[in-house]
């Protein structure tokens, strides 16, 4: 028996999977999407039964995906960068179809610009609702999707 | 203010489906690989309208009729089993199976192992007692309290039988008035002459 009451895990994914999986599109490229959904629930269903409290199970399931989405660009890597912290390596260029050019770029960014700037343009969110998601401010989030916007203008103007 | 890069963003987002179907297969099939589905649960079409089963790495747990409020079911479970519920017709299979013969007419006896863990005290001797009763047979609210040891609490057995969370493969159909009434049926009444019928009891 559980001390917290946690909603059946099946019911995560008939309310969340859909959307987290055009999260992780935005976030990965199509391709490895389905395969970091894959891992953020399995990481989900490990954690589950040692979560103290039920609430906010979207932003914690968002929080997993992001993490997940940022280990496989790593992986994607071809060689080991300098992985220290705080620095974020830059993705390769994904075989990806080639509309989706300025994706890719998207996907070059730095792990909290990329994921603010998807689910504002991907999800179509508020800047509240990407706080939440996120687990910051709306203030961050917005100061996060506009340095996106910048860094992307300028990867795209040069 | 939407400049052209705001554009290009929405109008080139990223359009990929997911199969959900198939995504929940997958992560129920590697859940329970790694230990980490702790109830299953899959639908049985049967004459009797499409019915629930939750198998635990245990055994069958529970057995829901239509009409019992699946979510409420799965709530309970979630509370009083564990929260790691997932879809798995791989899972359930077996007890599929069995039922599937047993509306055929092909099955007299069900060797799924049972998990009792939502019964407990007199309430889970009278249903062990009541899985005994042979198919095609009956029993009377008395004998089946007077088998659990309690002859005087034929009551008490007949709440412990109406809250079976296994029916049909632990029979509590097969339990009836010591007068000839059929008595009750969480299923309803039209479901507990249904089975008796199917075995030939009645």
């Amino acid at each position: 028996m559980n001390s917290v009451h946690l909603p059946p895990f099946e019911r995560l994914i008939d309310a969340h999977a859909r959307e987290l999986h055009r999260f992780l599109v935005g976030l990965v490229g199509p391709t490895e999407a389905e395969d970091c959904l894959q891992e953020t629930y399995m990481s989900a269903l490990r954690g589950y039964r040692r979560l103290r409290h039920g609430d906010n199970l979207r932003a914690w399931l968002y929080t997993i995906a992001q993490r997940k989405a940022t280990d496989a660009v790593r992986r994607r890597m071809r060689r080991p960068t300098h992985d220290l912290d705080g620095v974020e390596p830059v993705a390769p260029p994904a075989p990806e179809r080639a509309d989706d050019g300025i994706w890719m770029t998207v996907r070059a960014l730095p792990p909290k610009q990329r994921a603010a700037v998807v689910h504002r343009f991907v999800l179509d969110l508020a800047y509240a609702e990407i706080g939440e998601r996120m687990g910051i401010s709306e203030e961050a989030a917005r100061q996060n999707v506009s340095a996106g916007l910048r860094r992307l203008r300028r990867e795209v103007t040069t | 203010m939407t400049d052209d890069l705001e554009r290009r963003l929405t109008d080139a987002t990223p359009v990929t489906d997911l199969d959900l179907e198939r995504f929940r297969g997958t992560l129920a099939g590697r859940a329970a690989a790694n230990g980490l589905l702790d109830v299953a649960s899959g639908m049985v079409d049967s004459p009797l309208g499409p019915l629930t089963v939750f198998v635990t790495p245990q055994g069958l747990v529970r057995l829901s009729y239509p009409g019992e409020g699946l979510a409420v079911r799965v709530d309970e479970l979630a509370e009083r089993v564990s929260p790691r519920i997932l879809g798995s017709p791989e899972r359930t299979d077996a007890v599929r199976r069995q039922l599937d013969e047993y509306f055929e007419g092909k099955r007299s006896t069900f060797d799924v192992p049972i998990d009792w863990r939502l019964v407990s005290g007199f309430a889970r001797d009278v249903l062990r007692v009541t899985a005994a009763i042979p198919f095609g047979s009956v029993s009377t609210y008395g004998e089946v309290a007077a088998r659990a040891g309690s002859p005087r609490a034929y009551r008490a057995a007949g709440n412990a039988l109406g809250s079976n969370p296994i029916p049909i493969v632990v029979p509590c159909h097969r339990v009836v008035h010591a007068g000839g009434g059929l008595g009750g049926y969480t299923g309803g009444l039209d479901r507990k002459r249904h089975l008796l019928r199917l075995e030939g009891a009645r």
